[in-house]
């Protein structure tokens, strides 16, 4: 019987579970899996710096629904991966991990490179492992993907030492089926509880839909947009939930939350019954929390126990997969004629909410011979591809301008870092969601500060020939921390202009991607439409945007949602 | 108000820095731990001895329970149970103390386990009030050291009618 070596065992692990790409930086302690890696169908991703490596797997998830999966060295390269651990951790990604190990006989002796990886990593991973011995190798992938995809996902961690990928043995057994008896996860929402929820909201006289990012992970945008529509339920979404709802509908009161819309932040504010579907009640999202919803009850569905009645006491908590309880939902719905009555019931309601969206809708002024907006670039580039791209974001203004001027009419379309809020995300996840999506238009809607976090991935997009538009809202500042210092700290900047920075039209001309800039209004579209054409690399624009411009509204940190600073 | 929980985990390297990670990240309080392979070797069971409003206390539940090891979570509060602890104090001794330290000893139905020319070493078992009684009592001996296992716990077993 022929053998095989561990890390041809691993690869061979992997592509059972269907992984056909993976993101990766090679150093001693895996050189036995680049070795294998050489032979192999599976196609390797080579990044310049190993944080890179797992948010770009991250943006592969996210985009397309399938788990990420990196290889990295032992030591540094291990470490180097924690950031992005930790984002996907914050945002529920699915995401399997690999890292080196020294040899087993020589952990614990600070040995060269070594570093305790599983330890670092346990607050911030779904689960990790050790793998000790070569025999346990395709069970822990198995358990890893398993554990990764189910219930609410995550990052999943596998440590493996150099002895373990070397040892060899005889074929792989590749378990077709796995079942952990400490973890089994719920998808069915309870009977009963869905009856009392449909109760209350069919009794509600100012409903509101409050969704997250549960959505988008569940594949529920479908179930959703039926739940809401059959009840004509205006809806908000959280940052993470946007485009679980359709961007242009009707029912749609954009985004909650400290920079939420104000018809949104009143609707929460003033709504009798609010049904949360795969969302947490973050203090982003609640403001002060003893003033959040004061007048509702709350129904809550979320296929994470630990995050019902953590920050908000619920009413009818309902722990299922959102998609699942969604569909039981309508199907228990009452008779189209009694859904038609019930909607001309809410009339008063939707005359409420569509005034709030009338009369603070999101705006800014652009003139013509001014400093460019950064909106007006994120309206511009909406326009320019009718909504088609996939969008992702750094952190900071630019983020919050993305959330609030592009429109979102499809899950899976906007890729934001939520929970962490890491710098430095956006670009690679880009790339990542290039790679899954070939033929689309994706789109980083880049602060300066944070692309600067990961701009030596500008290599990796040159070397796959990666059209990745990357749109610079090059205000030369830390905006948002520039904002908190004009607003709450007597505008005094400190620290946050970064004003010596590269030419970034030069620096796109040395890595050989395409350079472009736009310094008025007017040579904005043009810009855009030049970027849009490019098709065989990264192109990098730099938009001298408005310094001074701040996002609105804003709901100062610990104040109630209904005290909004406008424009 | 305080409650012991003991918690089923699968008996792996790594488990008991998962449980007390997750009680320092999170905040919640830790009093006493302790730790044994069950009949299963399989299996460990923790006993853990936590406070918290009831909130908290929910929240250490489901969080327990979402650890992957984690296999079962019971909390005793309410329910009919023992409690145990060990204790170990090591006692200075004069002649003329002896007889006394002996006494108690044997009121508290505890042992000598160890001698010395000038100590005693006594092993006390049962609940926190009555080990801790058993120390003030010693405490104007002079007590050396004293060493305390954590809490355990059983529920006690439903009466026959
Ligand atoms: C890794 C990391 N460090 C620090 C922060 C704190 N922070 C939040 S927004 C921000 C400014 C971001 O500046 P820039 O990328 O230029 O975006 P802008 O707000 O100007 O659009 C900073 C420093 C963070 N979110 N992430
Ligand atoms: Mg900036």
């Amino acid at each position: 019987m022929t053998k095989k070596i561990g890390a041809e065992i691993l690869l061979e692990c992997l592509m059972k579970e269907g992984v056909d790409t993976v993101f990766g930086f090679p150093g001693g302690a895996v050189l036995p899996i680049y070795d294998a890696l050489y032979d192999s169908p599976i196609k390797h991703i080579l990044v310049r710096h190993e944080q890179g490596a797992v948010h770009m797997a991250d943006g592969y998830a996210r985009s397309l629904g399938k788990p990420g999966v990196v290889i990295v060295t032992s030591g540094p390269g291990a470490t180097n991966t924690v950031t992005g651990i930790a984002t996907a951790y914050m945002d529920s990604i699915p995401m399997v991990v690999i890292t080196g190990q020294v040899p087993t006989a020589l952990i614990g002796n600070d040995a060269f490179q070594e570093a305790d990886i599983v330890g670092i990593t346990r607050p911030c991973t779904k689960h990790n492992y050790l793998v000790k011995d070569l025999k346990d190798l395709p069970r822990i992938i198995k358990e890893s993907f398993y554990i990764a995809t189910t219930g609410r996902p995550g990052p999943v961690l596998v440590d493996i030492p150099k002895d373990v990928l070397t040892a060899s043995m005889a074929e792989l057994k590749y378990p077709e089926k796995t079942s952990i008896e400490s973890y089994q996860p719920n998808y069915k929402g309870h009977p009963g509880q869905i009856r009392k929820a449909l109760q209350l909201i069919l009794a509600a006289k100012r409903p509101v839909v409050y969704a997250g990012g549960g959505v988008v992970l569940s594949n529920a945008a479908g179930e959703l947009k039926a739940f809401a529509e059959k009840l004509g339920i205006p809806t908000t979404t959280t940052l993470m939930g946007l485009g679980a709802f359709p961007g242009t509908h009707e029912l749609f009161m954009g985004m909650l939350g400290m920079h939420g819309t104000f018809c949104a932040n009143m609707a929460v504010t003033n709504t009798d019954c609010l049904i949360a579907v795969g969302a947490r009640f973050d203090d982003r999202v609640t403001g002060k929390i003893d003033e959040f919803a004061p007048y509702a009850d709350i129904v809550h569905i979320d296929i994470d126990p630990t995050s019902i009645s953590k920050n908000v006491k619920v009413d009818i908590p309902i722990v299922g997969d959102v998609k699942d309880v969604l569909k039981e939902m309508v199907k228990a719905l009452p008779q189209a004629k009694a859904l038609k009555e019930h909607k001309k019931g809410l009339s008063e309601w939707h005359a409420q909410v569509n005034e709030w969206r009338a009369t603070h809708a999101l705006s800014y002024k652009q003139e013509p011979n001014g400093k460019i907006k950064p909106q007006f670039v994120i309206e511009k580039f909406y326009e320019l591809t009718k909504g088609n791209a996939i969008i992702t974001t750094e952190v900071g203004q630019n983020q919050m301008w993305a959330a609030q001027f592009f429109k979102y009419d499809k899950a899976r379309t906007f890729l934001t870092s939520g929970g962490l809020g890491t710098m430095g995300f956006g670009f690679p996840a880009a790339i990542g969601a290039q790679i899954a999506f070939p033929d689309s238009t994706v789109a980083v809607i880049a602060g300066d500060g944070s692309l600067q976090m990961n701009i030596q991935e500008l290599a990796t997009a040159v070397q796959y020939k990666l059209p990745v538009k990357v749109i610079i809202l090059n205000n030369m500042v830390l905006g948002m921390v520039r904002q908190w210092q004009e607003l709450f700290y007597d505008k005094r900047y400190s620290h946050t202009c970064i004003s010596v920075a590269p030419d970034f039209v030069k620096l796109a001309d040395a890595y050989g991607a395409v350079g472009l800039r736009a310094k008025k209004p007017s040579e904005v579209e043009a810009v855009l439409k030049e970027a849009l054409a490019v098709k065989d690399r990264p192109v990098l624009m730099d938009f001298r945007v408005d310094q001074f411009e701040c996002v609105y509204p804003m709901v100062p940190a610990g104040q109630p949602l209904n005290k909004m600073l406008l424009v | 108000m305080r409650h012991t929980i003991s918690v089923l985990v699968t008996n792996e390297f790594g488990v008991l820095s998962r449980i007390s990670g997750l009680f320092s990240g999170r905040g919640f309080n830790i009093e006493s731990l302790s730790v044994a392979e069950t009949l299963d070797p399989q299996v460990s069971r923790m006993t853990i001895v936590t406070s918290g409003d009831d909130k908290v206390l929910e929240q250490i539940n489901k969080q327990l329970n979402k650890l992957i090891n984690v296999i079962k979570v019971y909390d005793f509060t309410g329910e009919e149970h023992i409690e145990r602890e060990l204790a170990l104090v090591k006692v200075n001794l004069t002649a003329d103390t002896r007889p006394e330290i002996l006494s108690i000893v044997d009121i508290f139905r505890a042992k000598v386990v160890d001698v010395s020319p000038r100590t005693y070493t006594i092993e006390i078992t049962g609940d926190e009030e009555k080990i801790s009684a058993l120390t003030e009592l010693l405490r104007p001996f002079g007590i050396k050291e004293i060493v305390r296992t954590g809490r355990i716990a059983m529920a006690r077993s439903p009466k026959q009618k």
